[in-house]
């Protein structure tokens, strides 16, 4: 069984993003697997231990990526790919990842529903398309029996339980696994693992981010005494025109 | 030609409101482009609901003879209309669904995509929307080179506009390769107002003590013709199934109407509803830091003022 989690090193989700001279400071900021993605590999792992597997991880990044990377080595991944680019968009990422996967046949390629970095939760569903592979998103719940498996993927108001035979994509989300923390002998052994870094194939540029902004700030709220609710009720229908 | 092809997907025979919506957008891009704005439904959509996208805006509607439900399915879908007419835009209201296929068509058709837009892209050097990025804390203008630009649109991206069109409907059909996924077991509730097209929230926290006191809330969503949300610590614990958990790991909303009650406003959950129009928060503490992101605030205990808040409501709507 050859698992590939891909996973993005993305800021801390606890972090407040400053912004210098109209740009994101992330100078001052940690970086971790994003959240989702270490969903994806906590199930991975699990599902390496159960089959016997091999699982790789795999990241498009440059070299300030790498201790991301011994993280999730540390968590349990036996080999590390480092696509060494900077990863420009979804389309970009997914079509080093395609390219990795179409040599290695992987039985599964998991990976977050989405990244917390730009949220564009793309990557999966590109890489499905160039792959000619199935993908659920977003997978909550992932076993195995035998070739084929059984996911429940959340709907719209609910969640379908589905099936499917190897190899295919999952986009995954709680409560998939439970994220594991490195203990000590994971970290030390992370240490020597082996993290291969490969040269980017050359992808064409679709999108661009040409400016940031700082997000619109609300005015300062109202506040409405709670033996007045009236007055809400008032200022929802005649000031904000709501209901 | 510049023409816009919007997917759009039907519920109880009809277009949904977010797909019309999409419509909108679409025929107002089509404008901006001058193009025709094309609708694309599947056999999902009755004929007789045809009528609804050509009066928010559809030049032409494709009437699909298929009804796939599998997002690779859907995507082959989109490839064959968009061929067939000719287009540079694609567009679709953010779904669970879409927000897969879309990309998968992005990848086929060598296009730039950019999901969860919020406003009508500017024209006037490139094609340009804009999305946030990091869950809320900024904001991107980006730039879409490619031939054909994919856009997944959020609800509320742009009004609900009736252009009163006549209605050119045309049947469509293509082979579709189905899916390798299997759908074994289908859990869904019923009868309530989905999350993602909500124009109103309510949604409640730990503050709310237990899931036997959800009472009160689905009471003020009933009042408001609302869905009901909750936060991530009520959702682990099981209070409240997992798809009503908004926030970062959750469903990402903008509803015209997000009220708050007993959530204390961590980072993480003000990424899933910092785009909603109007926020009202409700909650004991006065420091919670919810009430620094809201618009209306009430300090006071949500046993004490939910049932008021209804009560007031119920005698005016």
């Amino acid at each position: 069984m050859k698992i590939l989690v891909c996973i993005s090193h993305v800021p801390d989700t606890n972090a407040k993003i400053p912004f210098k001279n109209g740009q994101p400071d992330l100078s001052g900021i940690s970086f971790v697997i994003a959240p989702y993605d270490d969903f994806a590999l906590a199930r991975a792992v699990e599902l390496r231990d159960q089959t016997k597997g091999k699982l790789t991880v795999l990241n498009v990044g440059l070299s300030d990526t790498e201790p991301t990377i011994r993280k999730a080595l540390a968590i349990g991944a036996d080999e590390a790919i480092r696509v060494h680019a900077t990863p420009h968009d979804a389309f970009y990422v997914a079509s080093q990842i395609a390219a990795i996967a179409s040599r290695e046949n992987y039985d599964m390629i998991l990976m977050g529903r989405e990244s917390s970095d730009f949220n564009g939760g793309q990557v999966h569903g590109m890489v499905a398309a160039m792959l000619g592979l199935p993908c659920v998103v977003p997978c909550m719940k992932l076993d195995l029996y035998g070739r084929v498996a059984v996911m429940h993927r959340e709907t719209e108001g609910g969640k379908e339980v589905v099936e499917v035979e190897m190899p295919f994509i999952a986009g995954c989300q709680e409560p998939i696994a439970e994220w594991k923390i490195p203990n000590m002998r994971g970290i030390m052994s992370a240490k020597t693992k082996p993290l291969k870094v490969v040269e980017p194939i050359d992808v064409p540029k679709y999108t661009h981010i040409v400016q940031y902004e700082m997000p619109p700030q609300r005015g300062t709220v109202k506040m409405i005494d709670k033996d007045n609710v009236a007055e809400l009720v008032r200022l929802l229908r005649q000031e904000a025109k709501v209901i | 030609m510049s023409n816009v092809l919007i997917y759009v997907e039907a519920e109880n025979n009809s277009a949904k409101k977010t797909s019309l919506e999409a419509v909108s957008y679409g025929a107002t891009v089509a404008q901006m482009l001058g193009g025709k704005a094309i609708a694309l439904a599947t056999a999902a959509l009755a004929a007789d609901k045809t009528e609804e996208l050509a009066k928010y805006g559809a030049d032409k509607v494709l009437h699909a003879a298929q009804n796939p439900s599998q997002s690779e399915e859907i995507a082959q879908l989109i490839v064959a209309a968009a061929h067939q007419e000719n287009v540079t835009v694609i567009l679709a209201a953010k779904s669970i669904v879409v927000d897969l296929a879309l990309p998968m068509v992005g990848a086929k058709l060598q296009a730039s995509v950019a999901t969860n837009i919020t406003e009508l892209p500017e024209l006037s050097n490139g094609f340009v929307v804009r999305r946030s990025a990091y869950s809320g804390k900024a904001i991107t203008k980006v730039e879409l080179s490619g031939k054909i630009k994919v856009l997944s649109i959020k609800k509320n991206a742009s009004e609900l506009r009736e252009y009163h069109k006549p209605l050119l409907l045309e049947p469509f059909s293509v082979e579709i390769t189905p899916s390798k996924i299997s759908v074994k077991e289908v859990k869904k509730q019923t009868g309530e107002v989905l999350l993602s097209e909500a124009d109103i929230v309510v949604s409640a926290g730990r503050g709310l003590k237990g899931p036997e006191n959800w009472g009160m809330i689905e009471e003020l969503a009933k009042v408001l013709g609302a869905a009901t949300a909750c936060s991530k610590p009520v959702s682990d614990m099981n209070w409240r199934p997992h798809h009503e958990h908004v926030g970062q790991t959750g469903i990402k909303i903008s509803p015209n109407l997000y009220i708050a009650i007993g959530i204390s406003g961590a980072i993480q959950h003000l990424a899933g509803v910092n785009a909603s129009k109007v926020i009202v928060v409700i909650n004991k503490d006065p420091e919670a830091p919810f009430f620094k992101a809201a618009d209306y605030g009430i300090v006071g205990d949500a046993f004490e003022v939910v049932p008021k808040l209804t009560q007031a409501l119920k005698a005016v709507l």
